[in-house]
């Protein structure tokens, strides 16, 4: 097979049941090209995608690599003639390590002592592209950011010449970001192409040659990244400008809602994760914790919400302790919980659009009497939260797992917001969202402090902090490096404690 | 020749339909192999199982009969498999039910009239049924014991239970040595609908019970909480569903179902406890596949209890006429449930077959 010179896709059309997904897409990529693929949560990117890596097949249209025309029936077609994808919840086996899993579905090792051969091209392949992975550990004890070059690494391996990337930089840390770009970077300038799914418009500016815009399945617009910016990329997806920043009602702080003293927790592996942590937060506010994930941010809104038993310290909420694992009662007390993974915590994807939004909430008036679910108030409460939150389905008659991405994380928000709460635990809220969506989101959250409510919110994304927040607290090693407020302190202060350093309390 | 899997993007009710009798058509086809390597005419045999059950009056009656327990049982089975708890333990569910209310029968039984007595053995074998079935429930959230291993046991176990049972101090004294328990009290006995052996009071018992649990599954808020945590482990601890209550109750009743069909076929067929495989033919395992073919609905066991106590019914009459062995039945049941089974991946995947060469890229 010879190298993707340029790919084409023509007149590209997928339709599922009462949804036009993808309408007449046309999509030309060439050698060392990485082209940025934008729109609003539900645009058809991902199907697009998938239809190119032969996930989905598509109802018309057809694709050219080199202009010939070849047959994608799945993904082992594919990977044949160069194109691998790397989805945004990674396809690995946790306990088999990173050698093991690059092996799977390798079709060119010898018969005997495979491994030599394979470790030594993964050594070359980490090597050409700055890889850098141990491939004797197991995938469960690896980073967001490691177990991606593992997939990078294994596309690699198979020949990929065209790397579909769905929505990475949403598990990444800015550090892992920036290394991902420079493995892009030289990947292209070796002559592979990339396509990248991203929400993050900096990101797309940052590293495309190109951008393409979708808008309910129809590819609306098409340009070279020298002609746009940031104000034109947001015009071409949602037809207008996107707030620069978010008023708040100037409200001081009120009575304590969320008080934590010297909480210890363990991570799952048996390490301390939260180390002896206090906080608090007050009606009328919104707490960020800032921090490079996997600082015991989890763990910590882990504990609070009532998933995971504390080892000491005390966690009141208006007062009532909160010391056995127990998610109702947390619940009860006024705490929701947007879940940072979202897709295996907060729904159940084989149940339908209007049973999920009730989750968690299923036992409160008017959702259930003491025995009978009431699926009319069920099913009033999941229409006015499609429509307030702009979720984009035919209907609330759908499984939730047919929703797009950022479709599902709309219907999380929504269930965890309108109900009013004492304290919202957001974990990455707008993680995978649409410029539009997350302007949404982040106004309900402000409008939710307004209203009376207390916020905790961990978020990585310093600018999302340094808009939203009343008082951002930086998160290092399962400790508070210090806590601040925006308006006296910059990103980069910021930046520097979450890497260790501690500076002056003002 | 090239074959071609892919995940099925839509699926609609009439698309199950047809992949259910796909499954039981090619289920029969597989069996049509071994009867002709029986050297059985397949055509002939299938033909007269379903004339056996279904073909005459005696058969239908016979078939109702038999429907009963199964109905009991797979409805409360399917409400297991619906949170994913794998109960294979309904054959010794229903056997401590028939302990249960043999007990109360024999004991209480003299001195109760039927209006009282009737509903309490029901209500013996519902509790021994249930208490039997908490057991893997309590052992698999406590201890992390997986249930389709410990339901198995207590297979065993309640079997040899009730064989002491009726070879030692149950024994009947008016039984001439024989292995059973002393005939029932009058009041005990259920009544039959005429040149029949089905009770009406067994027969409501079944189809509203089964009605029930479907009501239960799909518009209760105990129903919902057992689909979330079937369908996500990690979403119903989220919701703070209590996973040791919920699956405790849900054991409850399953196993309380199986203790009702127990009581069912004592009360109104046997009229005294004897050997398990005479009080029970199998049933618990029956009630996997007419829980499996009722698509795990409560209220569809009603056809699919129908369905296989036809074949139970027809295969009894083959073995008589055409001389087939008595295995025949379980293997027609067994290649059933594999195929209906395998049908399960066609719901979630669809098959492309295409013939000759293509071009590949
Ligand atoms: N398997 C499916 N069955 C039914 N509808 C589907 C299926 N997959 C996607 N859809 C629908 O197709 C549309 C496009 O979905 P897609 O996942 O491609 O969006 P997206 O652009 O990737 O959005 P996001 O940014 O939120 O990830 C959505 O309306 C979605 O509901
Ligand atoms: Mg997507």
């Amino acid at each position: 097979m010879n190298r993707i010179l340029c790919l084409e896709m023509r007149g590209i059309s997928k339709s599922f049941v009462d949804v036009k997904a993808n309408r007449d897409i046309n999509l030309t990529i060439s050698s060392g090209e990485i082209l940025g693929l934008l729109g609003e949560n539900g645009a058809g990117k991902t199907t697009l995608m998938n239809i190119l890596y032969g996930l989905y097949r598509p109802d018309d249209g057809e694709i050219l690599v080199n202009g010939e025309v070849v047959k994608l029936r799945n993904p082992k077609d594919s990977m044949r003639v160069g194109i691998g994808m790397i989805h945004q919840h990674f396809m690995l086996v946790e306990k088999h390590t990173v050698l093991e899993n690059i092996a799977l579905g390798y079709d060119e090792a010898p018969f005997f002592f495979p491994q030599r051969t394979l470790r030594k091209r993964i050594w070359e392949l980490s090597a050409q592209y700055g890889l850098d992975v141990d491939p004797d550990k197991p995938i469960w004890e690896l980073s967001a950011g490691e177990q991606q070059r593992v997939e990078i690494i294994k596309a690699l391996s198979r020949k990929a010449d065209l790397l579909i990337m769905d929505e990475p930089t949403s598990v990444l840390t800015p550090q892992e970001t920036e290394e991902l770009f420079d493995i892009l970077r030289k990947m292209s300038s070796g002559g592979h192409s990339v396509i990248l799914i991203s929400h993050k418009l900096e990101e797309i500016l940052n590293i495309c040659n190109r951008v393409m815009v979708l808008r309910k399945g129809l590819l609306t617009g098409e340009a070279r990244i020298e002609e746009v910016d940031k104000g034109k990329l947001a015009v071409m997806m949602i037809g207008r400008q996107i707030a620069a920043a978010y008023p708040k009602a100037d409200i001081n702080p009120g009575d304590v809602v969320l008080e934590v003293t010297g909480l210890d927790v363990d991570s799952d592996r048996g390490l301390p994760a939260v180390r002896h942590l206090s906080l608090q937060v007050h009606r009328h506010e919104i707490l960020g914790i800032a921090g490079v994930s996997g600082n015991g941010q989890q763990e910590l809104v882990e504990t609070i919400t009532g998933l995971r038993q504390p080892l000491s310290g005390s966690i009141l909420m208006k007062g009532v302790p909160l010391d056995h694992a127990d998610a109702r009662k947390a619940h009860t007390l006024g705490i929701t919980h947007v879940p940072e993974e979202r897709i295996k915590y907060g729904i159940v994807p084989n149940l339908l659009l209007y049973e999920n939004s009730v989750l968690k909430r299923h036992r409160d008036a008017p959702f259930s009497s003491w025995i009978q679910m009431n699926y009319g108030a069920i099913k009033d409460h999941a229409g006015k939260l499609v429509d307030s939150f702009q979720v984009d389905t035919p209907s609330i008659n759908v499984r939730v797992k047919n929703l797009s991405g950022g479709n599902i994380q709309k219907l999380i928000l929504g269930r965890e917001i309108s109900g009013g709460p004492e304290l919202l635990v957001a974990a990455h809220p707008t993680y995978g969202l649409d410029v539009g969506a997350t302007e949404y989101i982040r106004k309900q959250i402000i409008e939710l402090r307004d209203s009376g409510g207390a916020v905790l919110l961990i978020s990585e994304d310093l600018d999302e902090l340094f808009m939203v927040c009343d008082r951002i607290a930086v998160m290092f090693e399962g400790r508070f490096m210090g806590q601040v407020t925006p308006e006296s302190c910059t990103v980069e202060e910021i930046g520097l404690m979450m890497t260790g350093s501690t500076i002056q309390e003002e | 020749m090239q074959i071609d899997l892919l995940p099925r993007e839509r699926s609609t009710a009439t698309l199950n339909l047809l992949i259910l009798l796909g499954s039981l058509l090619a289920g029969l086809l597989a069996i049509s192999v071994v009867f002709a390597l029986n050297g059985v005419n397949p055509a002939l045999a299938i033909f007269s199982i379903f004339k056996g059950s279904f073909g005459s009056w005696y058969g239908i009656k016979e078939t109702i009969t038999k429907a009963i327990p199964l109905i009991l049982i797979g409805s409360g089975l399917a409400l297991a498999y619906k949170a994913k708890f794998w109960n294979i333990g309904a054959e010794s569910q229903l056997l401590v039910g028939a302990i249960f209310s043999t007990w109360v029968g024999l004991n209480w039984g003299p001195h109760l009239p039927a209006i009282v007595l009737v509903p309490l053995m029901f209500l013996a074998a519902f509790i021994g049924g249930a208490l039997w079935g908490m057991v893997p429930a309590v052992l698999k959230i406590r201890f992390g014991i997986n249930e389709v291993i410990s339901t198995l046991m207590l297979n065993y176990i309640a079997a040899e239970f009730v064989k002491f049972l009726v070879v030692g101090p149950w024994k009947g004294a008016s039984k001439g040595g024989y292995p059973y328990t002393d005939d029932l009290p009058a009041a005990a006995i259920l009544n039959q609908f005429p040149y029949s052996r089905i009770s009406p009071v067994l027969l409501i018992l079944a189809v509203t019970g089964a009605l029930i649990l479907g009501w239960l599954v799909y518009r209760s808020r105990f129903g919902y909480e057992i689909r979330v945590i079937g369908e996500n482990t990690y979403a119903a601890k989220y919701s703070g569903i209590n996973f040791f209550r919920t699956l405790v109750v849900l054991m409850a009743i399953s196993g309380g179902m199986a203790g009702l069909a127990g009581a069912g076929e004592l009360m109104s067929i046997h009229h005294y406890l004897s050997y398990p495989d005479s009080l029970s033919a199998g049933y618990g395992f029956t009630a996997i596949i007419v829980a499996w073919l009722a698509r795990l609905n409560p209220a569809y066991t009603i056809v699919s209890g129908l369905f296989f106590a036809g074949i139970v019914v027809g295969g009894d009459a083959i073995q008589i006429s055409m001389g087939m062995p008595a295995a025949t039945v379980d293997i027609f049941n067994g290649m059933i449930l594999v195929f209906l089974i395998m049908g399960d991946f066609f719901i979630s995947h669809r098959v492309r077959i295409r013939l000759g060469r293509t071009v590949d890229a």
